[in-house]
């Protein structure tokens, strides 16, 4: 994985509350087997026509929207279903960080192990910068992920939670996936042990 | 004797492999079920790290989201389909894990299969990369769904890196009323707290009302969990669920049965146990619910009439209802029995169960489906759709002029072709009213197979207490 480093970017200003995952990309892209090609299917009912025609009045068709690394969203984004293929199309048309009240648990989850970070402000931040974006398209914030910080061209900085471990993944570009395995010898341990003694699976064997 | 534990707690407890300070428990997995649309790109990755699935004994798989109803007998006609089909079977057999293919006998949803054979079982954690794994919960299990980074996770370790949800106590006592069913307790609960109300918790249902539910019922409520955004939902187990699990496949026989049950007795919810969230619920005021708008939080009672934007205080979520109204092209003011509709589509791992299809078919016994309306029934397996066979249930819903369908998720994700047309309005009993969740442009009315069926013989949504 590689590093999370802090970054700049214009805002695209997405003001729909619950986007589900179903939006974010349509059951019907994911019989792929692969991750790749997402990007252009991100949003595709929403963003395209029933002729396949770009849609002039969705903010991801706008010329703005171009080469936008940060969308400031509604309110429990990503809701729905488990499907990773949602970051995947996220980060794929570029977007390395996503602004809300909040999240769903499993997108929140698969946008974290994809470099995709999930920001919460409060309601009161989150109209805050709605209202500088649609005054000033052409804002920039910057992504402070080391600070925790959400920085105003002004100066000031917002500060945002993150989970200290996943942080500390983000940042050092450490894959979960790894992290775990090293734990092989607690993992072996506790199976050799029995494992849980809630479990009974198996047990017709044993 | 200790603090008082949840059985969430209890569970958690029971499978932390370990807790370093500061970082999320590495949590022990008993059961992965996998499924070919989420699965593909986890089992890529463990090539690409050259490793092995650590315990194939531990992990099942099927197919369903992508497979044809129509019939098993031919090859599957959708090449992107049959590609991903046969990349789970292919995966499958590379790692040693036991597997339903598409022709198998017991083939069907996972979230079906899994209870069916007795994989699923009280005490356990279960993942599965799919967000209805919480059905699994009904038999007091802490089962969730995850992404395809942690389908791979799994597969490798046997482990997932978690910290721990809230504990949310949903109280349900009283007796459900004629025509109300479990479909209509979770749609009231998710209507009443909202598609975020239970985000970073894990329900406990619990009371009278829900102690009266048999399993298939149970299944049903615990299953939406996740349209109220909680993690998991979860009923403690109980002699319902012990007579349902004795004697299924892969349930402990014998002397191993004597002692998993005495394990399973001590799982209830402590006495003074305490939650972070609660709320209550009065069963014997619940009406059959239906959804009016594009989330699963958008429902009302069948009685009701479609919420008017004006009256919406916060304006997030006014413009939510104007926008979902538009959508689903209704006035508002206005009841939603009497809407006249397209499709009526009973099945999905929320509602394809026998209990479920026996609902269904006592309405339609003696009646036709309106010929305006096509009615798709899709049983959730093939052991379900055999069941319903040998109690003559097929027949019931052919002679009313109703499609009797092979096992498979169908239109509740429409991927397999089973799908809606743009503007065509459905009542389903699956778990999503999403824009285009069953075919782009397509309009959901979520209800019961009671409602479903009864909607099917008006051609109309219609109250099922209230059938001519």
């Amino acid at each position: 994985m590689t590093k999370f480093t802090s970054f700049s970017s214009r805002v695209i200003w997405m003001q729909i509350d619950n986007v589900d995952t179903d939006q974010i990309i349509p059951a019907r892209f994911l019989k792929t087997i692969s991750k790749e090609g997402l990007g252009d299917q991100l949003f595709y009912d929403w963003r395209y026509d029933a002729q396949g025609q770009p849609r002039a009045d969705f903010v991801l068709n706008h010329p703005l929207a171009k080469g936008v690394q940060i969308l400031l969203t509604g309110d429990n984004f990503g809701c729905g279903s488990s499907r990773e293929h949602a970051p995947w199309a996220l980060t794929q048309f570029g977007f390395r960080a996503v602004i809300s009240t909040s999240f769903a648990d499993i997108f929140k989850q698969n946008a974290l192990k994809n470099s995709l970070l999930p920001i919460v402000v409060s309601p009161d931040v989150h109209d805050l910068l709605s209202q500088m974006v649609a005054e000033n398209p052409f804002l920039k914030l910057r992504v402070d992920l080391a600070a925790q910080r959400l920085m105003l061209p002004s100066g000031q900085g917002i500060k945002f939670p993150v989970d200290p471990f996943a942080k500390h993944c983000l940042l050092e570009g450490i894959d979960e996936l790894d992290y775990v395995l090293q734990q092989e010898a607690a993992i072996a341990a506790y199976e050799s042990e029995g494992g849980s003694p809630l479990d009974t699976l198996g047990a017709e064997q044993g | 004797m200790g603090t008082p534990r949840t059985i969430i707690e209890k569970i958690w407890d029971a499978h932390v492999v370990s807790q370093p300070e500061g970082a999320p428990a590495l949590l022990y997995i008993d059961l992965q079920l996998v499924h070919e649309v989420t699965s593909p790109q986890a089992f890529d990755g463990l090539r690409a790290r050259g490793l092995k699935v650590r315990r194939p004994d531990r992990t099942f798989g099927t197919v369903d989201h992508s497979t044809p109803t129509l019939t098993r007998l031919l090859p599957i006609a959708d090449p992107i389909a049959a590609a991903q089909v046969a990349k789970l079977e292919a995966n499958c057999t590379e790692f040693g894990i036991p597997f339903f293919d598409f022709q198998h006998q017991n083939q069907g949803v996972v979230h079906v299969i899994g209870p069916e054979n007795g994989l699923t079982q009280p005490g356990m954690t279960v993942v599965c990369g799919d967000s209805h794994t919480a059905t699994h919960g009904a038999f007091g299990a802490l089962a969730f769904g995850i992404g395809t980074s942690e389908v791979e996770m799994v597969l490798a370790s046997q482990c997932l890196l978690q910290r721990p949800s809230q504990s949310f106590r949903v109280q349900v006592d009283g007796a459900l009323g004629a025509g109300v069913s479990a479909k209509d307790v979770i749609l009231a609960l998710i209507a009443r707290i909202g598609i975020g109300g239970g985000t970073g918790c894990v329900f406990e249902f619990r009371g009278s009302a829900i102690r009266a539910l048999s399993m298939d019922e149970r299944m049903t409520v615990c299953n939406m969990s996740i349209e109220a955004g909680a993690r998991a939902g979860l009923i403690a187990p109980d002699d319902v669920t012990y007579e349902y699990l004795a004697g299924r496949t892969y349930a402990p026989k014998g002397v191993a049965w004597d002692q998993a049950l005495a394990r399973w007795r001590q799982l209830p919810t402590d006495e003074g146990a305490i939650y972070n969230r609660e709320i209550s619920i009065d069963a014997a005021g619940l009406e059959p619910m239906i959804t009016f708008g594009t989330n699963p939080g958008m429902g009302m009672p069948i009685s009701g009439v479609v919420p008017d934007p004006a009256g919406v205080a916060d304006a997030a979520e006014r413009d939510a209802l104007i926008k979902a109204l538009k959508y689903m092209d209704l006035e508002p003011g206005k009841p939603l029995a009497g809407k006249p509709i397209n499709v009526v589509f009973i099945g999905s791992c929320t509602n394809g169960r026998i209990a479920d299809l026996r609902a269904a078919a006592g309405v339609l016994k003696g009646r036709k489906v309106n010929p305006g309306v096509r009615m798709l029934v899709v049983p959730g397996s093939q052991p379900v759709k055999r069941q319903a066979e040998a109690e003559g249930l097929d027949r019931i819903f052919r002679d009313a002029g109703a499609e009797w369908r092979e096992a498979g998720c169908s239109m509740c994700i429409a991927m397999n072709g089973d799908q809606l047309q743009p503007g065509q309005y459905s009542v389903s009993t699956s778990n999503r009213n999403f824009e285009g969740r069953q075919g782009k442009g397509g309009r959901t009315f979520l209800a019961s197979p009671l409602t479903a069926a009864a909607s099917a013989v008006a051609g109309a949504v219609a109250d099922v207490r209230t059938l001519a």
